[in-house]
C-alpha cells in the first residue's frame, strides 16, 4: 500500500483516536511541567527576595548570632544560633530515635509473627498521625515539666560535658533543646521505623535460612544477615528522619523558650531553630527587606534539608545497587 | 470477515538487538497456523508483530511488510489501534479485567469504543460467550467478577472478549500453557470451531497441540545465542509432522533437538 | 575432627543435639528483650500523649456548642463557644488543596508510569517531586509567601494556605499513585490494546479503575497529613474568632491556628479550648486515616 504512504488521508476514526491520545498525553506532560516549572520559579523568587536583604545586612550572615530586622536601615542578622539550635535538637532526636527505631523494626519484622505484627505496626503509624502542634502542646505542657528532674540531674552531675553545661534559659518547665530533641525523636520515629521495616523485611529468605541452618540463634542470624542487608536502608531512613527534624516548626516553636543571651552549645539552651524563627516572625512579614532576612534563613534551611535528603537517596540507591 | 496475512521479509529489532530475521510467510484465511520452535526463537515476537503489540515495549521496531488482505499494517497512515481492533489477541495467561463483571469483560472492547446500546451489548455478550463455549457455565452469574472463574474459564472469557469486537484475525500466544489438560482440550475444540469464522495464528510449545489443531505449521529456530530467530520451514501440518524437508525441523519434532 | 574425638571433656555418650553456649543464649535473649522494650518505649509517649489530650479535652467536646458555634464574642475566660469556624477552615483548606493537588498529582504519576519511559523529562520530574517531598512545611509556606504576597502583591488568605499545602501534598499523591499504577499488571494493558482500545482510554478505563482504591487511600492519607500542618497557617493567613466562608479573602481560623492562638490565653477556659481543639484535630485526622484504611482493606488490587 505505497499509496497510503504517499499521503492518502487515513480513516477518520483513527485521527479522532490519535487526537484523544495526544490530548491526554499533553495533559499528563503538562502536569509534570507545572511541578517542574513552579518549583524552579519559586526557588528563583526566593533568591531574588533574599539577595537585597543579604546585601543590606551589616553583619556576617553565617557567623553572627544577632538577629535584628526591625530597623530596615540597619539590618543585622546572622544564623549562627539558629544553626546551632537546629543541629543540636535534630542530632539529639536522631541519636535517640535511631536505636529505638531499629529495635522496633527488628521486633516487627523478625520477632513477632506477621499476623500480630500488623496491628503493632499500626500503633507506630498512629504516632505519625498525631499533628505536630499536638506534639508541641504535649511537649511544652506535660513532657517538659516531667523531664525537669532528669535535666537537672544531668546538668548537676555531667556539667563538665559541654552539652550538659548550664544553658541560656532556666531549667524549670523544660523549655530547652533537651525536651525539644526528645519530642522530635518521637516525631521522627515512625518514618525511620517504616523505612527500616521495609528493608529488613526484604532480607533474602535464602540468607536467613542459610544462617539458621548453620545453627545461628535468632540474634546471630539478624546480626549476620538482616543488619548488613538492611544497613543502607536503615541509614537512609534515618537521614529522612533527620530531614524532618531539621524542618519541624511548630512543635519546636511551642517548646523552646526564647533566650536573651546567645547559645552556649548546651542541650539546656533555649532559642530558635530556622523553622521556628521564621514561624515566630510571620505576623511581621510586611517590610520586604526584613522579610528577605527570614527568606534567606529559609533558603539555608532548604539547602540543608535538601542535602540531607539527597544523601538519604544516595545511600538508599547505593544499597539497592549492591543488593541486586 | 476472515482475512489473509502475507508477511514479507519481516525483521524485528529491540533497540540494537536483532530478534527475528527475514520471515516470509503466508497465512490463508479460515485456517489455523501454528508457530512452533524452541524457547527464545522469536515465534511469540513474530506473533506480537502481527498486530503491532510488540510496539508496547520501548525501542521495538520492524522492517519489512505485514499485509492484511494486501494492506500494510505498518504503513505510516495506519493507526496501531486500528490494527489491533481488526486483529485480536489472546494471551498466555488469562487476563480478565479485575474491576469488571463477566459481562463487562466480554463487551469491554465495544464499550470502550463507545457502544452504549444495552440491548446490543447483551446480545454481543451472549453471542461471544456462546462462541467461546462459555455461555452455559456463566449465564447465571454474568454480573460476578471475571476473576472468580477457573483458569480455563478465564481463558475462554478472554477469547470471548477478543471475538466480541469481531476481529478478522485471532492471534493466540500459547493460550493453553497455563491451563490443565481438560481446559486445554476445551480450548482446542473451540479453536477448531472458531476456524470457521476467523483466521487463526497460534503459538504453542506443545507439538501435539500444533498437530491437533493446525492446518499449517511454521517452525522457528535459533541458530545460536545472540543470533536472530529464523523461520526454518512452513508447510502443511501433516507434512511437517510426517516428512519435514529440513533436518532441524525433524530433529525438533522427534525430540532430538539440542 | 580427631581433636574433638580425643577431647577428654567430651562425655562418652554425646547428647543428641549440640548445646549452644550460655553466652550465646544470653545474648539472644537479651536481644529479644531489648527489641521488645524499644517497642514499649515508643508506645509510652503515644499513650501518654493521647491520654493527656483526651483527659484534658474531652469535656470541651461534650458541649453541643463545640461543634456548631464559633468563638465570636466569647471572652477569654468564658467556657462557651466552639470550634465550628476552625473546623470549617481546616476542612476547607485541605479540600481546596486536594482539589488542586490530586488532579496534578495523578496526571503526573500517569505521565511518569505510562508515558515517561524513564526519559530525561521524567527523571527531572521525579527529581523535583523528590525535592518537594523533603521541603519542610515552613519553607513551603515561605515559598508561597514569596510568590503570592511579595511577588504578586496579593493578600494572605486561606487560599494561600491551600497553595502551600499543595506543595506538601503533591509528592505524597504522586508517589502513592505512581506506586499503585506500577502494581497494575502489564497484561491488563496489553489485553486492552489487543482489543483495539487506544492508550488514553486504556489508562482511564482499565488502569485507573484497577488502581483506584490504592490511589484513593493515598489521597486520603495525604489529606489527613496536610490537615495537621501548622506552619503554613501561621505564615499565610490571619486568625479569626468567627466564621469566614470566603477562601480568597480575609482571616480564617483552622484547628492548629486556634490552638496556637488560644495557647496565649492563660484562663482555664482557654486551656480547655486548646486541648479540646487538639483532640478534635486528632479525631479529624484519625477519621481520614480510618477511611483510607477501610478503603484499602476492602478493595486491594487484585494482581491475580
Amino acid at each position: 500500500m505505497t499509496d497510503n504512504v504517499t499521503g492518502s488521508s487515513p480513516p477518520a476514526r483513527s485521527t479522532g483516536r490519535r487526537r484523544g491520545d495526544g490530548i491526554f498525553r499533553s495533559m499528563t506532560t503538562g502536569s509534570s511541567l507545572v511541578i517542574v516549572v513552579s518549583i524552579g520559579l519559586i526557588g528563583l523568587f526566593l533568591l531574588i527576595q533574599a539577595v537585597p536583604s543579604l546585601q543590606a545586612n551589616t553583619i556576617n550572615f553565617f557567623t553572627s548570632a544577632e538577629w535584628s530586622t526591625g530597623d530596615v536601615g540597619n539590618l543585622a542578622f546572622g544564623i549562627r544560633d539558629l544553626l546551632v539550635v537546629t543541629v543540636l535538637s535534630s542530632l539529639l532526636a536522631l541519636a535517640i530515635a535511631m536505636p529505638i527505631a531499629m529495635g522496633i523494626a527488628l521486633f516487627l519484622t523478625h520477632y513477632l509473627p506477621p499476623k500480630i505484627a500488623q496491628p503493632f505496626a499500626y500503633v507506630i503509624d498512629l504516632l505519625a498521625a498525631v499533628p505536630s502542634i499536638v506534639f508541641g502542646l504535649w511537649g511544652a505542657k506535660v513532657l517538659g515539666p516531667s523531664l525537669e528532674p532528669i535535666a537537672t540531674f544531668l546538668n548537676e552531675n555531667l556539667s563538665w560535658i559541654p552539652l550538659f553545661s548550664d544553658g541560656n534559659v532556666s531549667l524549670s518547665g523544660g523549655g530547652n533543646i533537651f525536651t525539644a530533641g526528645i519530642v522530635l525523636a518521637i516525631m521522627i520515629l515512625p518514618i525511620i521505623t517504616a523505612v527500616s521495616r521495609e528493608v529488613f523485611r526484604q532480607t533474602p529468605a535464602m540468607q536467613i535460612e542459610g544462617a539458621l541452618a548453620l545453627g545461628a540463634t535468632r540474634w546471630e542470624m539478624i546480626r549476620t544477615t538482616v543488619l548488613p542487608f538492611g544497613r543502607s536502608g536503615y541509614i537512609a531512613g534515618s537521614m529522612l528522619g533527620l530531614g524532618r527534624a531539621l524542618g519541624e516548626t511548630v512543635a519546636v516553636l511551642i517548646i523552646l523558650r526564647s533566650a536573651s543571651s546567645s547559645s552556649t552549645f548546651s542541650f539546656f539552651d533555649g532559642g530558635y531553630t530556622f523553622a521556628s524563627k521564621i514561624a515566630s516572625a510571620a505576623p511581621e512579614f510586611s517590610e520586604p527587606l526584613s522579610t528577605g532576612a527570614y527568606i534567606a534563613a529559609g533558603l539555608v534551611l532548604f539547602v540543608f534539608t535538601f542535602a540531607v535528603n539527597a544523601l538519604a537517596r544516595y545511600i538508599a540507591g547505593r544499597g539497592k545497587a549492591k543488593a541486586s | 470477515m476472515a482475512k489473509r496475512f502475507d508477511i514479507k521479509d519481516l525483521n524485528i529489532y529491540y533497540g540494537k538487538f536483532h530478534a527475528v530475521s527475514s520471515v516470509n510467510l503466508a497465512v490463508p484465511p479460515r485456517n489455523v497456523t501454528a508457530f512452533i520452535g524452541p524457547s527464545g526463537c522469536g515465534k511469540s515476537t513474530v506473533l506480537r508483530s502481527l498486530n503491532r503489540m510488540h510496539e508496547v515495549a520501548p525501542g521495538a521496531r520492524v522492517e519489512g511488510k505485514v499485509l492484511l488482505d494486501g494492506e500494510d499494517i505498518y504503513a505510516s497512515t495506519v493507526d496501531p489501534v486500528e490494527v489491533r481492533r481488526t486483529i485480536g489477541m489472546v494471551f498466555q495467561r488469562p487476563n480478565p479485567f479485575p474491576t469488571m463483571s463477566i459481562r463487562d469483560n466480554v463487551v469491554a472492547g465495544l464499550k470502550l469504543a463507545g457502544v452504549k446500546n444495552k440491548k446490543k451489548l447483551d446480545e454481543v455478550a451472549e453471542r461471544s460467550l456462546r462462541g467461546a463455549n462459555l455461555w452455559n457455565e456463566v449465564k447465571d452469574r454474568l454480573d460476578r467478577p471475571g476473576g472468580g472463574l477457573s483458569g480455563g474459564q478465564q481463558q475462554r472469557l478472554c477469547i470471548a472478549r477478543a471475538i466480541a469486537v469481531q476481529p478478522d484475525v485471532l492471534l493466540m500466544d500459547e493460550p493453553c500453557s497455563a491451563l490443565d489438560p481438560i481446559s486445554t482440550l476445551a480450548i482446542e475444540d473451540l479453536i477448531t470451531e472458531l476456524k470457521k469464522d476467523f483466521t487463526i495464528v497460534i503459538v504453542t510449545h506443545n507439538m501435539q497441540q500444533a498437530a491437533r489443531v493446525s492446518d499449517q505449521t511454521a517452525f522457528f529456530n535459533l541458530l545460536g545465542v545472540g543470533q536472530p530467530g529464523q523461520l526454518i520451514e512452513v508447510d502443511d501440518t501433516e507434512k511437517i509432522f510426517s516428512n519435514p524437508s529440513q533436518k532441524a525441523t525433524e530433529d525438533y519434532i522427534s525430540g532430538r533437538f539440542g | 575432627m580427631t581433636a574433638v574425638l580425643t577431647d577428654p571433656n567430651r562425655p562418652a555418650q554425646a547428647p543428641a543435639f549440640q548445646k549452644i553456649s550460655t553466652a550465646r543464649q544470653i545474648k539472644n535473649r537479651l536481644a529479644t528483650v531489648l527489641t521488645g522494650l524499644t517497642f514499649l518505649v515508643a508506645v509510652i509517649p503515644l499513650v501518654w500523649l493521647l491520654y493527656t489530650v483526651i483527659s484534658n479535652g474531652y469535656e470541651a467536646l461534650l458541649n453541643g456548642d463545640w461543634w456548631f458555634k464559633s468563638l465570636k464574642g466569647v471572652l477569654p475566660e468564658q467556657f462557651t463557644g466552639g470550634v465550628y469556624h476552625a473546623l470549617y477552615g481546616s476542612i476547607v483548606q485541605a479540600l481546596v488543596c486536594a482539589l488542586i493537588a490530586v488532579p496534578i498529582g495523578i496526571l503526573t504519576a500517569i505521565y511518569l508510569v505510562e508515558y515517561g519511559n524513564n526519559g530525561r523529562f521524567a527523571r527531572i520530574t521525579t527529581f523535583m517531586v523528590d525535592i518537594l517531598s523533603g521541603v519542610p512545611s515552613i519553607v513551603a509556606a515561605l515559598f508561597v509567601f514569596a510568590l503570592w504576597v511579595t511577588t504578586f502583591g496579593l493578600e494572605t488568605s486561606a487560599f494561600a494556605v491551600s497553595l502551600a499545602l499543595v506543595l506538601l501534598m503533591l509528592p505524597v499523591v504522586v508517589r502513592s499513585t505512581e506506586e499503585m499504577l506500577r502494581l497494575v499488571p502489564d497484561e491488563l494493558r496489553e489485553a486492552s490494546y489487543a482489543l483495539g482500545v487506544p492508550k488514553w482510554k486504556t489508562i482511564v478505563k482499565i488502569v485507573l479503575p484497577t488502581a483506584l482504591s490504592g490511589i484513593v487511600t493515598g489521597v486520603m492519607l495525604a489529606t489527613a497529613r496536610v490537615m495537621g500542618e501548622t506552619a503554613p497557617v501561621l505564615v499565610l493567613v490571619g486568625y479569626s474568632r468567627s466564621i469566614n466562608f470566603d477562601v480568597f479573602d480575609g482571616n480564617m481560623a483552622s484547628l492548629p491556628l486556634l490552638i496556637y492562638n488560644e495557647l496565649l490565653n492563660p484562663e482555664p477556659a482557654g486551656q480547655l479550648r486548646v486541648w479540646g481543639a487538639a483532640l478534635t484535630l486528632i479525631l479529624l485526622i484519625m477519621f481520614f486515616n480510618l477511611v483510607a484504611t477501610v478503603i484499602s482493606r476492602f478493595s486491594a488490587i487484585k494482581t491475580k
